[in-house]
């Protein structure tokens, strides 16, 4: 079992969600962050010009059985990818265990 | 039978534009909001409230008397107290009262909403700031005292008015007032924390709700019907068309200045200039609105916008902060319109621009002195300004111990 964690462009989000199905993952958590980086903002306002380092993301969140990895990297490497900077990352973690609150299930069967 | 029509027509007109001045509060209220960070919101919200209560209270226990004291005919009225409360004179009710124009409760009524607007407008320049408890004190001395004691000069029958000098609905009397103590106020305050980096240049402190701003604005626009429509203090058919012609096309000239004039300045559309242009044509139409042609308004428009655009950087500039451009809009957009009208329209000539420069210019000396004593007073006691932990903290909480959107979730593009 792996988490897999993505930091990706919101305006790609639903192209890896779709992507994400096509491999069937079906399951996972996301939410919006807001990180710094080398990425610029240009504002202008009331006269006054700034811009942020302020960048906004989406972060997905993917417990996966092993067999699933890398058909979910693979997903998401091509679903996100604009190829300009500020892609985003992927990064992939061990998992111990996984419950299914429901029935008590563990292991891999508890995610299907 | 037809006189009691018309004297029935002319007060319902009047009444209108009462609740068009009274919306107006809303206006102030939604711009002022949308000009500031969420952390300061509820008070803002709080001081709108408290500024129109306290106002017509306040003119109800004194300012209407102070204001209207009735000076004696053709003396050089300075000041004038015909005593607290409101109580309608033998007659007020009738056409005899103002030659069949309104009744005395609506007159008292539409003056009222106007006396609270010039503590509005100090409102949004102290914003974000200054502490709640000092703001109200400085309110209630500035609506119930100052603003009576100067409009009666004009309005009131008073010196000014003796003197030739022209206010319409008042560029001077109400928007300069206001201004001017805004001036005052921002300079014994200070800028906002961040508002200026270490090199001195200024820093944006975006709003935090620009569809609430631009609510505001349209709000202020469509009040202004009622405070330039009522100000010719009949349903006067001729007068009162005339006189929406001439604030909407200032209004919109204005806007229109402002926004290309930024642009050339700053390659950007910004739709905030765009709202100060559009006040800055009203608040400079507002002298002599029953004055103009329409190509004059027009003009007093165009300069306004472009004044607004300037006016806004030399605040910057003098590294006073500002957060919604009340000084741009009404202290140096209320001075243009009231010299406008010795340069544009029916009454333009030197010897009228002569007396509308003294008349902007003992009101400025009265407003800036008054403010600078009320609230230097106020800040040498118990002080103008809120902690800076409290300060950053956000006056909503530090003031109120509230949120404006306590389950408000923000969902970023």
């Amino acid at each position: 079992m792996k988490k897999i964690e993505a930091i990706i462009r919101k305006s790609k989000f639903d192209q890896v969600k779709e992507a994400l199905h096509n491999v069937e993952v079906n399951f996972f958590s996301y939410w919006d962050v807001t990180g710094v980086g080398n990425e610029k903002e240009g504002h202008v306002y009331r006269g006054i010009s700034y811009s942020t380092s302020e960048i906004q993301r989406r972060y997905i969140s993917i417990i996966v059985n092993d067999d699933f990895v890398q058909p979910t990297i693979n997903a998401i490497l091509k679903s996100a990818a604009t190829e300009k900077v500020g892609d985003g990352k992927i990064f992939v973690l061990p998992v111990e265990e996984a419950y299914r609150i429901r029935t008590g299930e563990k292991g891999g069967k508890s995610l299907n | 039978m037809e006189s009691t029509a018309l004297f029935t027509a002319n007060n319902v007109w009047m009444m209108i534009c009462t609740a068009l001045v009274f919306f107006m509060h809303l206006g102030f209220s939604f711009l002022e909001i949308g000009l500031t960070r969420q952390k300061n919101a509820v008070n803002i919200l709080f001081k709108n409230f408290f500024v129109i209560t306290a106002g017509l209270l306040l003119y109800c226990i004194g300012g209407f008397n102070l204001m209207y004291p009735g000076f004696e005919e053709g003396s050089m009225g300075f000041f004038k107290f015909a005593g607290f409360g409101i109580t309608a004179p033998e007659g007020g009710m009738s056409a005899e009262y103002a030659s069949g124009r309104y009744t005395w409760w609506t007159d008292f009524l539409f003056q009222a909403m106007f006396a609270a607007t010039a503590a509005t407008i100090v409102s949004g320049a102290v914003a974000e700031r200054i502490k709640l408890k000092s703001f109200m004190i400085f309110t209630v001395i500035y609506v119930g005292l100052v603003y009576p004691i100067i409009g009666s000069w004009k309005w009131g029958s008073g010196f000014l008015d003796q003197m030739g000098f022209y206010d319409f609905a008042g560029s001077t009397l109400v928007h300069s007032v206001g201004g001017w103590a805004a001036l005052i106020a921002i300079y014994l305050l200070g800028a906002r924390i961040g508002k200026f980096n270490k090199e001195g240049k200024p820093n944006a402190i975006p709003g935090h709700n620009i569809p609430l701003a631009s609510a505001g604005v349209l709000i202020l626009w469509l009040g202004w019907f009622g405070f330039n429509g009522g100000s010719v203090l009949s349903a006067d058919p001729e007068l009162t068309s005339l006189t929406l012609v001439t604030t909407c096309l200032a209004a919109a000239a204005g806007g229109v200045s402002s926004v290309l004039f930024s642009n050339i300045l700053y390659k950007n559309f910004d739709l905030t200039m765009f709202m100060n242009g559009i006040l800055g044509g009203l608040v400079g139409i507002t002298a002599g609105a029953d004055q103009m042609s329409p190509i004059d308004a027009i003009l007093i428009g165009l300069i306004a916008g472009i004044i607004i655009v300037l006016g806004v950087a030399l605040v910057d500039k003098l590294k006073l902060d500002d957060p919604v451009g009340a000084i741009a809009v009404h202290l140096i957009c209320g001075i243009w319109g009231t010299l406008s009208v010795g340069i544009f329209g029916a009454m333009a000539g030197l010897n009228q621009f002569l007396i509308q420069l003294i008349g902007v210019g003992i009101v400025g000396a009265f407003s800036v002195i008054s403010a600078l004593i009320i609230l230097y007073t106020i800040k040498a006691t118990i002080g103008l300004r809120v902690d800076p932990d409290e300060e950053l903290k956000g006056l909503d909480l530090s003031e109120h111990g509230m949120d404006a959107y306590p389950d408000f979730r923000l969902n970023q593009h």
